[in-house]
């Protein structure tokens, strides 16, 4: 092992040394125009010396083995070495043939690859290698396997390869062999483990794929307890991607909580004040690019007070031109509040072209979590999550805590009374619009990092967001929230069975059943004074 | 308010609804669309001063049909006090139905030379999936034009209504319910042409479509359509019916407590708004000749909401004027400054509601002084102060 | 269409005094049955809202033809014992009988309204954008289907009637103004003529003569008074001097339950009255 190291540390700083040769009788084969010659060879020269092998079976891999005479060269660049003891040969032999291969043998390879790779010393590499080899491993494979394994001491790389080489088991003549192998594979909770397994059970023609009937069974129970954690995985899944989702409509509606929850104005536009918050993202990202280059990660932070602050500033100007002067007509406002939305689609499309704009993932957004092999976490969605859930405590704190909450709420309880007591009503309503606008550029933010952002991009909201709130029932902080979460899981389930846009038409119908039925939404508010 | 100790053949009230100046207004119209167009399309040559384009019969007659839509969205809205975001959904649905029937006439002439349209060509099918059978009956697609558009409404209607659902959140219900069936009708699998829709039509009840004297006829179809529309509606707003419909539309648990269900007075003129609706769609899709998915958009409907503001609600002229208020002006915009149509139907959305809660018709009679004196101002979208 | 309204085989004012007390008498579905000489019974009704009860097991019977006079402070109930009794609020608990046989509960408010009881809100609600006459029509006592409303013609009965009403209200002058412009007085009047227009066997008041002058309550007392007999009323009201006008039998609501009934003497006298109401 120590040698072996010592010679792949050598191949791969591409330093020439010395070394142990390999037999040219091995690598003659190679060359062959017979694909299965190839293969063999390339098994052969993998099982006898594997870590010789390596730079050749890369060369091949790479297209720059070649054949000069009789010898059978490696090309790197202007020089030539020779494949047999790694050392260059010079003057280069002018006439050389590279060896070509076909897509057959180049699968043949990388496994082979894959499998010499499992003796490297990183161990980042080796567990690639590891994963790349339980896909592929068969039965020829199996000598160099025990190898890996008699060699290997991470825990985790280890069972790896007790998978693979149980799934090479399962090429093996021996029925005993075949059983252990299918029930060390029953451990996996990979997906395509299960397709390895699913055709076990399965007849070809007239006789079983697997001949002996206690694999069969064997494999059965595997299969099944593979399946319930792939089931349980799935599931895992799904309820993150709707938490996901549900966090993005729960942005999307928030501000709408307070425009129209809490203040009682529909507002349409509210589609376009995202659109504003996601603009600023764009913005932002343009300005560090520009100017800070270096700190070009770090645009979304600075977006983030940005696009609340441009978001508000709309609000505020929509509140005090327009919307002022239409409290208690709210299907006038619903109008208007539509040609708003028409305008400031349009001055987008005017000032930022038609087409929608590019905002990138900063790095540190980038990857994910893997809890399980088929469940990834990614980070911008987790990031989205945590984000909505610190603008919900904000806001909750904002209406709750603060004194301009306490007047916003004591304003839409009772106007009169509250402009007796001195609270300046005019100007809390114009705060409060412009909080509720300035959340939804929040909402605009996060939505420029997982969507499109483009002049459209308001639209597609808008019906979405007063489905939360109108589900969540009027005035309800805490409605809107179970609203936008359930219906997100809820959708993402549904989508499992029936697909994006039937769940979607699904979920639109039975929110319009469910109104029917509890009017007031899901946290309804009882009293005399609720009809009038 | 005669008392009338003979009954009166109904013909005869619905005639009476027109008071004889409107009468000779609406002969003067007719007389233009059934004689004046065709014979100044048809006659004249088309150098001649006096011609009427294609152009022109297109976009006039596409303009009919959204009259027609927007007198069905101001019995509901003017009248009744409901604003529906939906009525792009039954007009689109009358379009869909008639559609249906005029890919049928396409018969063979279709890109794939198939007995199926093409569309389903193009899908793979081999037969038509059920709710086509009989589409190439012209009777039977009139029959669905009226009838899908209408149980729809009905059953929406009788649950929303029942469960007391109104002002805003109505509107956002059935704002879902448009968009529900925009999505529905972009897939392919539901058997619509997916997102292209419906084109590409041959033939109407064996006529070339594109035939000069077809589309006088359309024309002429829709005019009259417009006219009986209107006049159903003023029978229907002099009517009782129309008198207790205002008054829920003013102060709906007073008419509950005077003995009338307001479920049932909605529920009708909700169903027959969606009928309206759906015959205009089925007269204008002939007209254009193309129907998608994208007449049900969320934007489509409030637009409707929009002629009926300008026009000025609760007046029967009103609806129509703004129509062609509105629709005349974006045909011009589209086409001169394509990039200023959303900067001015917003403006309009704003103006119309700030300044204009009469409309351009209230705004008239107001500089008129006609308003009764004494009422001046008071009344929110009087029934009885404008004519049709 | 309206298949889920109430018809009334017999929709003929029944008169109280015939004698239909006698025993063996034939039970018509949907007919008020006075056999019983009342018209409304109310049994522990109770009514909360979040936990506020605003009835607590009240009980009340109003007999046939009675003129009867509610009152009580701000919150007693008075509002919400109407509501109840006109289908707006369903009780959580307790029965509330019209006649002997029609279970107000099981009814939508238009069916209420259908079998005879009419009811004038605290605030008046009349149709502003109608005229004076156009709300007389409406309330006019008729079929109130749809399809009757589309072919409904006014016969020249149906207009004396009308006139009757509008001279009887005072407002002959003002037939065919809108009454949105009608002042607060004449709107008072005009519901309670759109109340006579419906026939009702009882009529719920609430505060029938606020706002309006003296000569006017004093009329309204009239007209309450020519009225009992053929139709009982329910009169809620805080003005006293109209109260001992009326002069029939006076129940005090407390806290969403009965305090005390008895002529006005009677309750005035009455110790606990005196705490929570009228002495202060």
């Amino acid at each position: 092992m120590g040698k072996s190291r010592f010679l792949l540390c050598g191949w791969l700083l591409s330093v020439s040394l010395a070394q142990a040769a390999i037999d040219p009788a091995l690598l003659k084969p190679l060359a062959s125009e017979d694909s299965d010659t190839k293969i063999a060879a390339i098994t052969a020269l993998a099982q006898a010396a594997p870590a010789e092998a390596l730079p050749v079976l890369k060369a091949l891999a790479d297209d720059s083995l070649a054949v000069a005479g009789e010898r059978v060269v490696i090309v790197a660049g202007e020089r030539v070495l020779d494949a047999a003891n790694n050392t260059e040969i010079s003057p280069a032999p002018a006439a050389r043939e590279v060896i070509g291969i076909n897509n057959r043998v180049r699968r043949e390879l990388s496994a082979a690859l894959a499998a010499l790779r499992l003796f490297s010393t990183e161990r980042a590499v080796r567990w690639q290698a590891a994963q790349e080899v339980t896909l592929s491993a068969d039965a020829k494979m199996l000598p160099l396997l025990d190898r890996a394994l008699a060699a290997e001491k991470d825990p985790e790389i280890r069972t790896r390869l007790q998978l693979a080489h149980a799934q090479a088991s399962l090429g093996s003549t021996d029925a005993e062999v075949r059983l252990a192998a299918v029930k060390t594979l029953g451990e996996s909770s990979d997906p395509k483990v299960r397709q390895l397994l699913l055709p076990l059970n399965e007849k070809r023609g007239d006789s079983w794929v697997e001949p002996d009937s206690a694999v069969r069974a064997a494999a059965g129970t595997s299969l099944r307890s593979i399946e319930q954690r792939l089931a349980w995985a799935d599931s895992l899944g799904r309820a993150f991607t709707g938490l996901s989702l549900g966090s993005i409509l729960l942005l999307a509606a928030l501000g709408l909580a307070i425009t129209y929850g809490v203040m009682g104005v529909i507002n349409m536009a509210h589609g376009e004040l995202l659109m504003v918050g996601a603009y600023s993202a764009w913005a932002m990202q343009s300005v560090f690019r520009a100017y800070l280059p270096g700190a070009l990660d770090w645009y979304l932070l600075a977006a983030i007070p940005v696009g609340f602050l441009a978001a508000a500033l709309v609000g505020v100007l929509m509140e005090r031109l327009i919307i002022r002067h239409l409290y208690g007509r709210p299907l006038e406002t619903l109008l208007a509040t539509w040609g708003i939305s028409l305008f400031l689609m349009q001055v987008a499309r005017t000032v930022f072209g038609a087409q929608n704009v590019e905002v990138a993932n900063p790095a540190w957004m980038a990857g994910g979590i893997e809890l399980l092999p088929n469940l990834m976490l990614p980070w911008n969605r987790i990031i989205i999550v945590a984000f909505s859930i610190a603008v919900l405590v904000a806001m909750w704190a904002i209406l709750n805590l603060s004194r301009l909450g306490m007047f916003v709420r004591a304003v839409t309880q009772n106007r009169p009374m509250a402009g007796c007591v001195g609270v300046p009503t005019g100007r809390i309503d114009t705060l409060a619009f412009g909080l509720g606008a300035g959340i939804a550029g929040l909402g605009g933010v996060a939505l420029s990092q997982i969507a499109n952002v483009g002049p459209d991009m308001g639209q597609g909201y808008i019906v979405d967001s007063f489905m939360v709130v109108v589900l969540g029932g009027v005035g309800q902080l805490a409605g809107a929230v179970w609203a936008a979460l359930g219906l997100g899981v809820f959708t993402k389930f549904l989508e499992g069975w029936t697909g994006a846009v039937v769940a979607k038409i699904v979920v639109l119908v039975f929110i319009i059943i469910f109104i029917q039925k509890r009017p007031q939404g899901l946290f309804a508010l009882k009293g005399r004074f609720v009809e009038s | 308010m005669n008392p009338s100790p003979v009954p009166v053949p109904f013909i005869v009230r619905l005639g009476r609804s027109f008071d004889a100046r409107t009468w000779q207004i609406v002969g003067l119209f007719a007389a233009f669309a059934l004689v004046a167009v065709p014979v100044m399309h048809l006659a004249l040559p088309p150098d001649h001063p006096l011609h009427l384009s294609t152009w022109f019969i297109t976009l006039v007659g596409k303009i009919l049909c959204y009259a027609i839509v927007a007198v069905a969205m101001d019995l509901i809205w003017g009248y009744g006090g409901i604003l529906s975001l939906g009525h792009g959904l039954f007009f689109a649905l009358g379009g869909y139905a008639f559609g249906m029937y005029l890919m049928r006439q396409i018969g063979r002439d279709g890109s794939y030379q198939s007995d199926l349209p093409d569309f389903m060509v193009f899908l793979d099918w081999k037969e038509l999936p059920w709710f086509w059978a009989g589409s190439d009956s012209f009777l039977w697609v009139a029959l669905l034009v009226l009838v899908v558009p209408a149980v729809i409404a009905f059953v929406f209607g009788y649950f929303a209504f029942r469960s007391r659902i109104k002002g805003v959140y109505f509107s956002i219900i059935t704002q879902a319910l448009t968009y529900a069936a925009m999505l529905l009708f972009f897939r392919n699998e539901t058997g619509f042409g997916g997102n292209n829709g419906f084109t590409d039509f041959k033939r109407i009840l064996g006529y070339s479509i594109t035939a000069p004297e077809t589309r006088v006829v359309l024309f002429a179809l829709s005019a009259l359509a417009l006219i009986g529309t209107l006049l159903l509606a003023r029978y229907l707003v002099t009517s009782k019916f129309g008198r207790v419909l205002t008054a829920i539309r003013d102060a709906e648990s007073r008419v509950m407590f005077i003995g009338y269900n307001p479920l049932w007075y909605k529920l009708f003129v909700w169903t027959l708004s969606a009928m309206l609706c759906a015959f205009a769609g089925a007269l204008y899709v002939p007209q254009v000749g193309i129907i998608n998915p994208s007449e049900m958009s969320v934007a489509n409907s409030i637009e409707i909401a929009i002629w009926v503001a300008v026009g000025g609600r609760g007046t029967l002229i009103g609806p129509v004027i703004g129509a062609f208020i509105v629709n005349l002006a974006k045909s011009w915009f589209t086409v001169s400054f394509p990039e200023y149509w959303l900067f001015f139907l917003g403006t309009l959305f704003i103006v119309a509601t700030l300044y204009l809660p009469q409309g351009v018709v209230g705004l008239w009679f107001k500089l008129r002084g006609r308003f009764r004196n004494d009422d001046a101002g008071a009344v929110a979208g009087d029934a009885k102060g404008v004519r049709a | 269409m309206n298949a889920g309204e109430l018809h009334l085989a017999d929709q003929d004012n029944p008169d109280w005094d015939s004698g239909t007390a006698e025993l063996g008498h034939v039970l018509k579905p949907g007919q008020l049955d006075l056999s019983h000489k009342v018209i409304l019974y109310l049994e522990d009704i109770t009514v909360s809202f979040d936990g506020f009860r605003a009835l607590n097991k009240l009980s009340l019977t109003i007999d046939a033809g009675e003129l009867r006079c509610i009152i009580g402070p701000n919150g007693a109930g008075k509002t919400t014992m109407m509501d109840v009794i006109t289908g707006k609020t369903r009780p959580d608990e307790g029965t509330v009988f019209f006649g002997q046989t029609i279970d107000l509960t099981r009814l939508s408010e238009p069916e209420i309204a259908h079998i005879g009881i009419g009811r004038k809100f605290q605030k008046p609600t009349i149709f502003e954008n109608h005229t004076v006459f156009e709300n007389l029509e409406l309330a006019m006592k008729t079929d109130k289907r749809v399809w009757c409303s589309l072919l409904a013609l006014l016969d020249s009965a149906a207009g004396d009637r009308i006139a009757e009403t509008l001279e009887l209200i005072r407002l002959s002058a003002h037939a065919d103004r809108l009454a949105g412009l009608l002042s607060h007085g004449q709107k008072q009047w005009l519901e309670i003529g759109m109340l006579l227009m419906q026939e009702p066997k009882l009529l719920l008041l609430d505060e029938p003569v606020a706002g309006m002058t003296d000569e006017e309550t004093e009329r309204t007392g009239e007209l309450f008074l020519s009225l009992a007999g053929k139709h009982s009323l329910v009169v809620v009201e805080h003005d006293m001097a109209f109260v001992k006008q009326l002069g029939g039998k006076v129940t005090v609501l407390h806290e969403g339950s009965m305090l005390a009934e008895g002529t006005l003497e009677e309750v005035q006298a009455d110790q606990r009255v005196i705490e929570v109401y009228l002495g202060r």
